[in-house]
């Protein structure tokens, strides 16, 4: 077929930020489906909570104070997280290379205290269905809070090479708003996971 | 044009012609040899290769229903063992959910879908890429195991207790479990990969209200795919946490459910059929406008009658569960549901038929297959209003009714309309034309056998047949109607016998195709047959939403692209306004390693939990070799 050049893009930019740009579209894609595999384990949490006349089962509730102290770090770390994600976007390579490093430390320090939150769940896996959906759950969320440490630390890293060049700094918003979601996926889980045995 | 003063890099507006569209070729071509077969990040290449993979794993399932009609063709027959018929029917269900209807669709998805939006690879091509592998790789992992006589024989649905260790302490049920997480993986990303494509890599000026019936069909499916397949995942993966380090998620003595099961399979379940019937709705609007020579009527309402069905494919799970002994009240719900999704379906129907009415239609081969998919699908509708009624449902449920009911749902709803697909796409895939001769053989056998295979279960189950029976004794009166049905079952298979000789005949010697052999409207008929690895030289701009009907001879185009590296036009979600030229990745060897990594870690754990720990490593080193910028122009911007 001919052609006839109605338009030419040559002055548009080569990335961009949020919704312009592709990766945060699959960054939501994947929220999107990781969120609805959190809700669909919470449903399974009710479901043997509704089908059980006794919750939790042969255990007693998890102690309140790992997953609290880790809800407090958490909400916290979206203060030094959205400092990043500003910027990020004006391009400052020093005030991003420290938003990262502090980024990473505090995913480290949440799976130290994750390992506490295990040791502190009162049941075991295999003890009852009340032990295994909380295992799973808190499986699932150390899956997904692991992979988003190990994505930051490896960002950190890069960012320190001679890949650190403008679009990076779009990966930069990229992870940060991923980490908002892994904090907003936490809450109800805490909620259910401490707060929900205790009714 | 010449080249602006200040421009450093070479772009699309300083060349034309044969110049321009072979410095395209060199920026986009896989590069050759194995190595670089096996590097490919082509949306085409992947495409082909998955679209190739689902038709071997349809051939094998196909196989297995033609053992298991041998079996039932008469009474007491020993043809197949009780213990070799589970697995048998179970191989056959997984294969044709798993590894052929849903992959099968998706892989016309990632052929079709960047050049119906007019641009030049896939949205994440690395990923997908990955996602070929792994869907290759659990379908080997599944039928391989069959070979070493480890393949499931507790139902595609593998319900506990059936499917637990107390029941089944082979690894039978662990390698179903596992396949599942392999496939779910592979056709989660496409999804993603979908939505991305159609939400910002439509050519400029393709609104919302332009995209094809076809794209729209696939992003709901996309959505459907997104909503429903993590609670698989989640069953599977407590499934085999169950049997492997006793979590009690089933274990009724220890607070368990065997009914959580049922919900969270069905919960996947029940949408799984739309996720494949969806996209043979995309495939019968594109075939039907082109052939009734007439755009669709009733674009909106087809467009709201797939995301009608969407959201309420999600809301009839339970009629599964009928006879579970739910409450009174949770089943009359269920039915109401279950019977509302019929209105959408029905208002697409009569959008087809009013088209088909007011166009002037050409019957070649591929609205032949549309014709015979409103046939069986309405058939296999009315059946299905049936069911969601919970007396008729407890009558029937568990009988050949129910199967007779399923296979004119799906074989009505996706693969006549697929085979029809690929009558209409062949030309534009391989560059020729499959026998018009042929063809109406095929399409006639395949009527007449599929109807001949199926229409007769309805009866078998009415009368009492029950399903999954390796065989049943001569007094019971169900011989005659088998022995027709498996009559049916060859001649059903004899028409794919001929599309395969059909498609091998074409390759060699078909006529060749040209651009657009059937005048159709929509982008992917714009370029050469087979388009060139960049798919177009210049990205299209859209004014219309029948691009090639508005105008025969010429295309109006963007200019302003690279030609030093791969770049595609992003624009905007609602207007497709055009926004970034982004780089798009070049060929990798990292996502075949991270399969590899990912397959050695889900096969270890079904055998041992430190697989989670040794299987991570390899994992993590081999996604950071993916991400991590190659140093290539399109890592440096």
């Amino acid at each position: 077929m001919r052609q006839t050049i109605v338009r030419n893009v040559a002055e548009l930019p080569t990335y961009g930020y949020g919704p312009r740009s592709g990766p945060w579209w699959g960054a939501m894609g994947f929220m999107a489906l990781e969120g609805m595999g959190f809700a669909i384990a919470i449903g399974g949490y009710l479901y043997l909570y509704a089908v059980n006349p006794n919750w939790p089962i042969g255990a007693t509730p998890p102690d309140l104070w790992p997953g609290t102290a880790e809800t407090i770090v958490y909400l916290l770390s979206v203060i030094p997280n959205e400092m990043t994600n500003r910027a990020a976007h004006r391009q400052d390579l020093a005030k991003v290379r420290t938003g990262l490093i502090v980024m990473s430390l505090i995913g480290i320090a949440l799976l130290i205290l994750r390992g506490f939150e295990f040791a502190h769940l009162n049941t075991r896996w295999d003890n009852s269905a009340y032990g295994s959906i909380v295992w799973l759950i808190l499986g699932l969320h150390t899956t997904h809070l692991a992979t988003d440490v190990g994505d930051t630390v490896v960002l950190t890293v890069l960012m320190f090479t001679r890949h650190a060049r403008p679009r990076r700094f779009s990966d930069v918003t990229d992870n940060v708003f991923y980490w908002n979601f892994v904090v907003l996926a936490w809450l109800p889980l805490y909620v259910l996971l401490d707060w929900v045995p205790r009714l | 044009m010449t080249v602006m003063a200040d421009e450093r890099e070479l772009r699309d507006d300083a060349l034309n012609g044969l110049e321009l569209s072979t410095r395209l070729d060199r920026i986009w071509r896989t590069p050759s040899g194995l190595l670089g077969a096996l590097m490919s990040v082509d949306h085409k290449v992947v495409g082909r290769r998955y679209i190739v993979t689902a038709f071997a794993f349809l051939l094998l399932g196909g196989l297995l229903a033609i053992l298991m009609r041998i079996q039932l063709a008469g009474p007491e027959q020993t043809f197949l063992s009780a213990d070799k018929y589970n697995q048998i029917f179970t191989m056959h269900g997984s294969t044709m959910m798993f590894l052929f209807a849903v992959p099968v669709m998706e892989a016309f998805a990632v052929y079709l879908v960047p050049l119906m939006v007019g641009t030049r690879n896939i949205a994440f091509p690395r990923l997908n890429a990955f996602s070929y592998w792994m869907f290759l790789f659990g379908g080997c992992f599944l039928w391989i195991s069959f070979a070493l006589n480890v393949g499931p024989d507790v139902g595609w649905f593998a319900y506990v207790p059936l499917s637990s260790l107390q029941y089944t302490p082979t690894k039978r049920p662990d390698v179903w479990a596992q396949m599942i997480t392999f496939t779910e993986v592979a056709a989660l990303a496409v999804s993603v990969e979908i939505v991305v494509t159609v939400f910002k890599l439509r050519a400029p000026g393709m609104t919302l209200d332009r995209i094809p019936l076809f794209v729209w069909a696939m992003l709901v499916t996309s959505f459907l795919v997104m909503f429903a397949m993590p609670s698989i995942m989640v069953a599977s993966t407590s499934l085999i946490l169950d049997r492997l380090v006793n979590t009690r998620f089933y274990d009724s003595s220890s607070g368990g459910h065997p009914l959580l099961w049922q919900h969270l399979f069905w919960f996947f379940g029940h949408p799984e059929v739309y996720i494949i019937f969806i996209p043979g709705t995309g495939m019968v609007s594109a075939i039907l406008a082109t052939f009734a020579r007439r755009p669709v009527i009733g674009y909106p309402v087809v467009i709201l009658s797939l995301i009608a069905t969407g959201f309420l494919s999600f809301g009839l799970w339970v009629h599964h569960m009928f006879v579970t002994g739910l409450p009174q009240l949770g089943a009359g719900l269920f039915t109401a549901s279950s019977m509302l999704i019929a209105v959408p379906s029905g208002l697409q129907i009569f959008c087809w038929l009013a088209t088909l009415w007011d166009g002037r239609p050409v019957y070649r081969t591929p609205l032949l297959f549309v014709i015979g998919f409103i046939v069986i699908f309405v058939l296999g509708g009315l059946s299905g209003v049936m069911v969601a009624s919970v007396p008729i449902d407890t009558q029937v449920h568990d009988t050949y009714f129910v199967v007779a009911h399923f296979h004119y749902v799906l074989i009505g709803g996706a693969v006549f309309p697929l085979i029809g697909a690929v009558y209409y796409w062949f030309p534009k895939i391989t560059g020729r034309m499959l026998s018009e001769r042929l063809g109406r053989w095929n399409f006639w056998l395949a009527f007449v056998g599929f109807n001949v295979a199926f229409f007769p279960m309805h009866i078998l189950g009415l009368i009492g047949m029950p399903r999954r029976v390796y065989t049943y004794t001569a007094d019971m009166d169900w011989a005659h109607l088998n022995l027709l049905s498996s009559g049916g079952a060859a001649i059903f298979a004899l028409s794919f016998a001929l599309l395969l000789v059909n498609v091998v005949i074409s390759l060699r010697s078909g006529a060749l195709a040209g651009d657009n052999p059937w005048d159709a409207s929509t982008l992917e008929w714009a370029t050469s047959s087979p388009p060139p690895p960049q798919n177009f030289d210049r990205i299209p701009v859209v004014k219309h939403r029948d691009p090639l009907w508005l105008d025969h001879a010429s295309l109006p185009v963007v200019a302003g692209l690279s030609l030093e590296r791969r770049e595609v036009l992003l624009t905007s979600l609602a207007e497709a306004e055009p926004q970034i030229r982004e780089a798009s990745p070049e060929p990798s060897i990292w996502p075949l390693l991270t399969a590899i990594a990912t397959t050695v870690f889900f096969i270890g754990s079904i055998f041992t939990p430190w697989a989670v720990l040794w299987g991570t490593p390899p994992m993590a080193v081999t996604l950071i070799g993916w991400f991590w910028p190659g140093g290539s122009k399109e890592d440096e911007e």
